[in-house]
This record gives C-alpha cells, sequence and structure tokens, in this order.
C-alpha cells in the first residue's frame, strides 16, 4: 500500500466515505421501468398491511388458526426460501474447498443472494413473532431453550448470515476503496466458508427437524424421521437451480456489467451445475423412495393425498432430473433453465406440503394463506430484488474486482 | 498440513467456535421424570357436565365466562379464551360429558420446542407458561400433540393461553379451581402416583363401569392428567394414535448429531481444502 496515499486521506478520510455512501444511495439509470412500476404498489401495499399486523395482531391479515399456527410465512418465506438459499454453501464449497476455480465468477453474487434470502426471509420471521420484542431472549439473556430445534436454527441463522457478510465483505470494500480492511477481510474468507458449510448442513436440516415433533399432524406420506436428511439433500439442487436461475436472469438484465471472461464461461458453469443437480436429484429421489418402502405407506397411494404425492415425486423430481440429464448430454442451457424452474416449482410444493399442505391435512378446516399474506410475501421478494438490484450496480459483484484488489484472491 | 501463525489462528478460531455453538445440542434432560409430579385425575363415569369447572377455571384466569353448554354433536374446542371446556359425547354408554385442558406431559413436547424456556414444565407437575419470555413464534402449538396451547391472534400483545393447573394456588399449597368447585367429585387432585392408584383401584373394584385403561399413563410418555373413561377413549373424541413415549425424544436424535457435525465438519473441509490444494510439484523432487 503507498504509506504517502495513505496518510494524505486519512483527515478526510471518514467524511469522505459517508459522502460516498450518500451518494451511491441516489438511484441509478430508468426509473419508470416496467420492474418498479408493478413492484413499488406491491412494496407500498406490504408496508401498509405490516403496520395493521403490528397494530391490530396477526389475526387482522393472517388466516392462520388455532391448528395450523404456522402459514406461508413460515412455510414459504423462512423454509423454501432457506432452501433456495442453499447455492452459496454448494458452490463456496466446490471453490474454497474443492478448489474447482471455474465456479470463482460466480460466487460473489450467489454467496450475496443467499445473504439477503436470509436477511429477508430471516427478517419475514419477525413478522410472524407474535412477541418480537422478546426476540433477543433467546440470543442474550439466561434464557436459552437448549432443547429446541428452533433454537439452534435462530442461532444458526443469526451465525450464518454473519459468516455470509464475511464471505462478501471483499467486495463492499473494494467498492468503498478500503484496501487495508480488503487484505484483513478477504483473509477471513475460507474460515467463514468453513464454519457457513458447518452451519447451513446443520440448519438446512434443521428447518426439517422443527417438524419432527409434529408426528401426527403431517401427512405420513411427508412425514418421516428422515426428514432432516431430505431437507439437507435437497437444499443441494434447490440452490444450484436458484443458482442457474437467477443466473440466467442476471445474465440478461445485468449484462453491461458482466466481463467478456465470464460471459465466455457462462455456459459451461450451467453445463457443470446441471450435472450436480442431476445427481443429487438421484440421490434424493432413491432417499424418497427407501422412506416410502420403509414407512409401508403403499395402501396411501391412492387416496387424494396419494396421488398430489406421486405428482410431487414423478413431476417435480423425476422429469426436472431427466432434463437435467438431457440438457449436459446436448449441451442445452434451454433445457437447463426448464429443468431449474421446474426443480425450484418442486421445492416450493414439497416445502409446503410439509408445512402447510400435508400440516393437519385431515382436519375439518383447511388453512388457506389470506390474499393479504400473499401480498406481503411478494412485499419482501421485491424488496429484496430492489436491495440486490442497489448492490450489483454499485459494487464488483459480477464486473470484475478493480485491479488493486486482485492479489488477493 | 503446515502449521503457521495465520493457520493456527484459524483453526483456532474454529475449535472455540465449535465449543460454544456445540452447547447447544445439550440433549433433553430426564431428571424432571424423577420427581413425584401433581396431577389431576377427571373421572368421565361421574362428570354431569355443569361447567362448574369451565365457570371458576374463567373467573380465576381472567377470561370471559362461557356463553355456550356441552351438546351431543357439536364440539366445543379450546380457545383463547377459554382453558378448559367440557364435551358431550353420545357413547355406547348414553351420553358422557367429559372435561379437556392441558394433559401437563411429564414431557411436554412444547417445553422441548420452546427456544426461550416461556414453556416450562416445572418440578411440582404443572405446565406454565411464561409471558416475559416468550416471543410469540407458536412452536409449541406446532409441536403439541394434543393442540392445547392457544395464541391470541387479535392482539397487538398475544398471550398464549393454557391451563396451568393453577400454579400459584399449588405453589400455596392449594389446589387447581376446578378441582376445587366440582360438585360431583369427577376431579381429584394428587400426587400422579396417588392418581394413578386410585384410578387402578377404581378400575378393578368396578370392572363394570370402566373401560380398562386410564388414559395419561403411557399416551405421550405419560401425563399429569389422567383420565378413566366407562367407554373406549376414542368414543369421547381423544387422540388414540398418539405414541407412547415422549414427543421430545423424536428430534432427540438430531440434536445429538449437532454437536459431532461441528466438531468433523471443519477438521474434514479444512482437510478437504488442504488435499485438493495445486502445489508446486515440488514433492516429485524430493523423492
Amino acid at each position: 500500500m503507498n504509506n504517502l496515499d495513505h496518510t494524505m486521506v486519512k483527515e478526510n478520510y471518514a467524511g469522505k466515505t459517508w459522502k460516498f455512501i450518500l451518494q451511491e444511495f441516489k438511484p441509478k439509470g430508468k426509473f419508470l421501468t416496467p420492474f418498479n412500476i408493478i413492484s413499488l404498489p406491491i412494496m407500498l401495499l406490504g408496508l401498509v398491511l405490516i403496520v395493521i399486523r403490528f397494530w391490530k395482531g396477526l389475526g387482522s391479515i393472517t388466516n392462520l388458526t388455532q391448528e395450523v399456527p404456522w402459514g406461508l410465512w413460515i412455510g414459504f418465506d423462512v423454509v423454501t426460501g432457506v432452501a433456495f438459499a442453499g447455492g452459496a454453501y454448494v458452490i463456496t464449497f466446490m471453490v474454497y474447498i474443492l478448489n474447482i476455480k471455474k465456479y470463482q465468477s460466480i460466487v460473489r453474487v450467489t454467496v450475496l443472494n443467499g445473504f439477503l434470502a436470509y436477511v429477508f426471509y430471516a427478517g419475514a420471521l419477525l413478522l410472524d413473532l407474535g412477541r418480537p420484542w422478546n426476540v433477543i431472549n433467546p440470543i442474550i439473556g439466561n434464557n436459552f431453550g437448549t432443547s429446541s430445534v428452533l433454537f439452534l436454527v435462530a442461532w444458526h441463522f443469526l451465525l450464518y448470515m454473519i459468516a455470509q457478510l464475511i464471505e462478501f465483505s471483499p467486495a463492499i470494500a473494494e467498492w468503498l476503496g478500503k484496501r487495508r480492511a480488503h487484505k484483513i477481510l478477504s483473509g477471513m474468507t475460507v474460515a467463514a466458508v468453513i464454519f457457513g458449510i458447518t452451519l447451513s448442513t446443520l440448519h438446512q436440516s434443521g428447518l426439517g427437524a422443527l417438524y419432527l415433533m409434529a408426528k401426527e399432524k403431517i401427512h405420513p406420506l411427508w412425514y418421516s424421521e428422515f426428514i432432516p436428511v431430505m431437507f439437507f439433500v435437497s437444499s443441494i439442487f434447490a440452490g444450484l437451480s436458484m443458482v442457474i436461475f437467477e443466473g440466467s436472469i442476471s445474465y440478461k438484465v445485468f449484462s453491461d456489467q458482466i466481463s467478456d471472461k465470464s460471459h465466455a464461461s457462462h455456459n459451461s458453469i450451467i453445463v457443470g451445475l446441471t450435472k450436480i443437480c442431476a445427481v443429487t436429484m438421484f440421490a434424493y429421489f432413491f432417499l424418497q423412495v427407501l422412506v416410502f418402502v420403509h414407512a409401508q405407506n403403499w395402501h396411501l397411494l391412492n387416496t387424494p393425498m396419494g396421488y398430489w404425492y406421486l405428482v410431487e415425486i414423478f413431476g417435480f423430481i423425476v422429469l426436472p432430473m431427466l432434463l437435467f440429464i438431457l440438457s449436459y448430454k446436448n449441451n442445452s442451457t434451454f433445457l437447463a433453465k426448464t429443468a431449474a424452474v421446474l426443480t425450484m416449482v418442486g421445492i416450493i410444493i414439497n416445502r409446503l406440503n410439509v408445512t402447510v399442505i400435508g400440516f393437519k391435512w385431515d382436519a375439518v378446516s383447511h388453512y388457506y394463506p389470506s390474499w393479504m399474506e400473499i401480498a406481503v410475501t411478494f412485499a419482501v421478494i421485491f424488496t429484496e430484488i430492489w436491495v440486490f438490484r442497489w448492490i450489483i450496480n454499485r459494487m464488483p459483484v459480477l464486473r470484475d474486482s478493480p485491479s488493486w484488489a486482485k492479489n488477493h484472491n | 498440513m503446515k502449521m503457521n501463525r495465520r493457520n493456527f489462528f484459524q483453526t483456532l478460531g474454529i475449535t472455540s467456535l465449535t465449543l460454544a455453538i456445540g452447547k447447544s445440542g445439550k440433549a433433553i434432560t430426564n431428571k424432571k421424570t424423577n420427581v413425584d409430579f401433581k396431577g389431576i385425575l377427571i373421572d368421565a363415569t361421574r362428570c354431569v357436565g355443569c361447567q362448574s369447572c369451565e365457570i371458576a377455571c374463567a373467573e380465576v384466569n381472567n377470561l370471559p365466562e362461557p356463553t355456550d353448554s356441552p351438546e351431543v354433536g357439536i364440539t366445543r374446542n379450546l380457545t383463547e379464551f377459554q382453558r378448559c371446556v367440557v364435551n358431550a359425547y353420545d357413547t355406547s354408554k348414553g351420553e358422557i360429558y367429559v372435561k379437556k385442558q392441558c394433559m401437563h406431559c411429564n414431557q411436554p413436547a412444547c417445553d422441548a420446542a420452546c427456544l426461550t424456556q416461556a414453556m416450562n414444565k416445572t418440578v411440582e407437575g404443572p405446565v406454565i407458561w411464561r409471558g416475559d419470555k416468550c416471543m410469540g413464534c407458536r412452536y409449541c402449538m406446532v409441536s403439541c400433540p394434543f393442540d392445547i396451547p392457544k395464541f391470541e391472534y387479535h392482539s397487538a400483545n398475544p398471550k398464549i393461553q393454557k391451563c396451568d393447573m393453577c400454579f400459584s394456588k399449588i405453589k400455596e399449597g392449594g389446589v387447581p379451581a376446578c378441582v376445587e368447585n366440582c360438585p360431583a367429585e369427577a376431579i381429584i387432585f394428587g400426587t400422579r402416583r396417588e392418581l394413578l392408584n386410585e384410578a387402578r383401584k377404581r378400575i378393578v373394584e368396578n370392572p363394570d363401569t370402566y373401560y380398562n385403561h386410564i388414559y395419561g399413563e403411557s399416551e405421550a410418555g405419560g401425563t399429569c392428567v389422567l383420565y378413566l373413561s366407562p367407554v373406549p377413549f376414542e368414543e369421547l373424541g381423544f387422540k388414540t394414535n398418539l405414541q407412547n413415549s415422549s414427543y421430545p425424544e423424536l428430534s432427540k436424535g438430531f440434536l445429538y448429531s449437532v454437536p459431532t457435525i461441528f466438531v468433523l465438519w471443519p477438521a474434514l473441509l479444512l482437510g478437504l481444502r488442504e488435499a485438493t490444494k495445486d502445489e508446486p510439484v515440488k514433492t516429485i523432487e524430493n523423492e
């Protein structure tokens, strides 16, 4: 580092950085895009609904019942959203642990996606808490419910967010031009990755383990003592499908950000990911069959829930698995994207089957999310995309790092 | 693997975090089952459906008085306004009334589920809810096999409503309000052991009156609330598909695996990273 440069900047350092950050808050580019026109009203509506929710209680905008206390916000926002965020630990595993350089160019965007998913979906969890002012109880103080799976999941969310922030922080340092911080933060990456993968293994499965005690409440086709294993294995291809899906959108929307080198490797990365998806989906399908045979649930197949189960298994696991295989045999990114979308729909169906649709399936009255719950969910997703876009347009996530930062990676 | 200063600190950091977080995997203690819990025995052969227990319960807990009464064909459920309800059932032995409230499990799922220890199995026996700790996540409701805890969905400061066996009265040597106010002596209070003996005695002495089963003796690993009935319990709307081991057992295996993974994974991952590094071809020269 240049010492002279350093001392000269030092006096006005803090002030300049803040000024720079404030300037960066100004919107860039065209404002009245179709996406903005659709997303802004929904975000505003979501904000109004959230105010009502905290003012009049959860019942004022949700359809939650005494029998189904966890609905769309937990089943979709948290449980499904976190599965989709699984790409971050898989990609960092390949790049930093297995040293596969090929995927280096998508590490930052995947980690950013994962980090934002956790921030917003764990944030959605706060909306669902009846007494959110006590949320600090399991974190500080002496109210540690250590026998609770949720205690574990809550702590892991918190720690994993920190780990992901550390993994992403070099990009922030590059944006602000902080060379020294960049050096220190880059040095922490490997430790954060190792810690992050360990945390992910446990809380991806932990989200499934949350439902272990609801033994008689979940339809037997979806309940087994192997839910944690299922949730973990499926988070691998759920996360990677999200990477393929998100990657192909970013590729178009932010094409000006992507360097020529990354452009060239885009297809090769997608094809590589489809192989991993196909293999893990086969393992997952095999596990599903084992669990099904082990539980001796044959008689349940010829019921409406049984047909629904078969749709999930064959329509959204076997079919996309075959498409993934076809896509890498034919080197077709179109097939890969189709398979990724099908897989994602399948993951949504699977998580909702465990948490909402199959939960109290035999009850007299069923839970259906209210339009307001759905609106808040969309508002959360749109806000996340806004923040994602803001960061992509400012920090070196898709584009190359500045030349001074390259030596460290 | 060469251990330089930086690597050493990395490993040290990971290890200490492991130790710190590994604690979260602590399994459920069985200590609590060795004490003699207090409990209540409800005898459905004696209940006349007068709702005295419901009224007393509402009064003690500052809840509205019940406006409806037990009727055959209509199942009255516990709500956020009612901690106990009496239902009427048309059974093979005529119309039978039975009271429903929290079962106060020996090893409650709600207590194991609670991440803030707001749901708490007391050493006296009752399972109580503590508002200053609860964050309103409703995981207790998801986990409870009897669907007992109720949540005030229409309040900005919502509480969990459930029977606490009048814990404050018990601590001062009293008996729960429902027991105190039952004119038919259908509900009695005592230690779980005494109540089990009394229940067995009643069954043995009047084999024609009672169905030969004490509900709560083994259901969900045993509960502090015990029931006697003249007819099989499914006729009275009881859940008879529950397991006989406790519900926290179900997530025990997962929780036990947590410290193991926290020790094994970082070591394995560090090893893998070192093994897959592109090293310069020095090793061949050394041979």
